[in-house]
């Protein structure tokens, strides 16, 4: 292989509730078409991929979206200056926007970057799920955004209990009575503020697809999988490669009616009749975006590729049956590597 | 009766349902059975079958047969359960 592509990453936090960055890591350094030198990008020093030499050569810390679109400009800025980067995959949805604002700056600086358009990733956005659904004829669950919790009462008759509390970017919870759905907005409030999500709940198995769309409504890969082991946090510890050609379809209707691009998770629901309805969109890749790898779907190599302007001939197959199984590690790590990164915000 | 063509099974009982995820345990009696009903195999010839193997009547497996194909059904696992 003599191409070497430099790319900076973010969602280094494999935790209980685990960011995509160390996955999306593991697809890169396994592609056939080209080595990746990895820099990860951190928000905090206690991110798991932080000490994972093997799979970051560098990590940088970089400003949380909240400190504003300049203060990480100059921030990439900085890194691209050490690292001469070729390519960024952001992983957070609360990341994305500031990214997706950069990215003629970026471009600029020479940078790549395969994101969904701003357009894309607000109208897939939990508060516009409803609209996002009945403009591209998909079965979605109904919703409506609140700014406060006095809303509650009046969305009992609409909803019915149990109903599901969420958050913009993350967080949900099933209430069962009023007391709780008025427990569960004040807690997501304070996490991630408004407005909140209050959508209807749909009995039944949770499947998820994660796929990536060009741009121009090709899909170049799709994988569904069925949850098998869920935790607290409602997030797949276990989950299993399916053959259901009704969530292929889906996918393809989602990608060439959006032209969506990069890569996405769809959360489906499947109800005890066997309908599927689609309960939110991710704009990005998953946690679990390494059983797509393992099953014969590099994405994140099939992503950079898209990125760096080549020829990506699309995934017609992988492997069915093939599940993956998360695990907790504990690594053992040096203090004076913890305080480097803590008090120099590199490493 | 006709199970779903894709779904797989193993020699100790494992059943896979491939578009769903959903996997079951079957036990020996079961997994016979399912092969058998897989081969196209009407209830007639696998009673003929269980007879010479199992110390049973031909109401018994008829009963067993009926209640099996209810189980498959209820999760999908026929054709006519998933058209």
């Amino acid at each position: 292989m003599d191409k070497k592509y430099t790319i900076a990453l973010s969602g280094l936090n494999a935790i209980d509730s685990p960011g995509p960055g160390v996955a999306v890591a593991r697809g890169l350094k396994e592609a056939k078409s080209f080595n990746a030198r990895l820099i990860g990008l951190i928000y905090e020093s206690l991110e798991p991929g932080v000490y994972m030499p093997d799979l970051f050569d560098k990590i940088y810390q970089i400003p949380y979206p909240s400190a504003g679109i300049d203060v990480l400009k100059a921030r990439l800025e900085y890194i691209n200056e050490k690292e001469n980067l070729d390519l960024i995959i952001p992983n957070f949805d609360a990341e994305l926007f500031s990214f997706m604002k950069l990215e003629s700056t970026f471009k600029q600086m020479g940078i790549s970057t395969f994101l969904p358009t701003i357009e894309q990733f607000e109208e897939r956005h939990k508060i516009n799920l409803p609209e996002f659904g009945e403009k591209y004829g998909i079965n979605v669950p109904g919703s409506k955004a609140i700014f406060n919790a006095s809303e509650l009462n009046q969305l009992v008759s609409e909803f019915e209990f149990p109903m599901v509390i969420k958050g913009k970017f993350y967080d949900a919870y099933i209430a069962h009575s009023m007391d709780q759905a008025h427990v569960f907005f004040h807690k997501i409030n304070t996490t991630w503020g408004l407005p909140i999500v209050v959508q209807k709940f749909v009995q039944g198995d949770e499947y998820n697809v994660t796929g990536l769309g060009d741009g121009k409504g090709n899909t170049i890969a799709a994988v569904p999988m069925r949850k098998q082991y869920i935790t607290d946090k409602g997030k797949a510890w276990g989950g299993i490669s399916i053959d259901n050609k009704e969530l292929i379809k889906l996918t393809e209707h989602f990608i060439s009616q959006t032209k969506w691009r990069g890569g996405f998770e769809l959360e489906l629901m499947k109800d005890k009749g066997g309908k599927f309805h689609l309960i939110e969109i991710n704009p990005r890749m998953p946690a679990w975006i390494y059983l797509a790898v393992g099953v014969g779907q590099n994405i994140p190599e099939a992503l950079t590729k898209l990125a760096m302007g080549e020829n990506v001939i699309p995934f017609d197959k992988y492997d069915v049956g093939k599940m993956f199984v998360r695990y907790a590690y504990d690594m053992i790590v040096n203090l004076s590597d913890y305080q480097t990164i803590s008090t120099t915000g590199e490493l | 009766m006709l199970i779903n063509k894709n779904i797989a099974i193993s020699d100790n009982g494992f059943l896979f349902n491939p578009s769903t995820g959903e996997s079951y345990n079957l036990n020996t009696t079961g997994t016979e059975l399912l092969k058998l009903i897989k081969e196209g195999k009407s209830l007639k010839e696998i009673t003929t079958i269980f007879l010479e193997i199992y110390e049973t009547s031909d109401i018994i497996i008829e009963k067993d047969y009926q209640d099996f194909v209810k189980i498959l059904d209820q999760y999908n696992l026929t054709e006519e359960a998933e058209s």
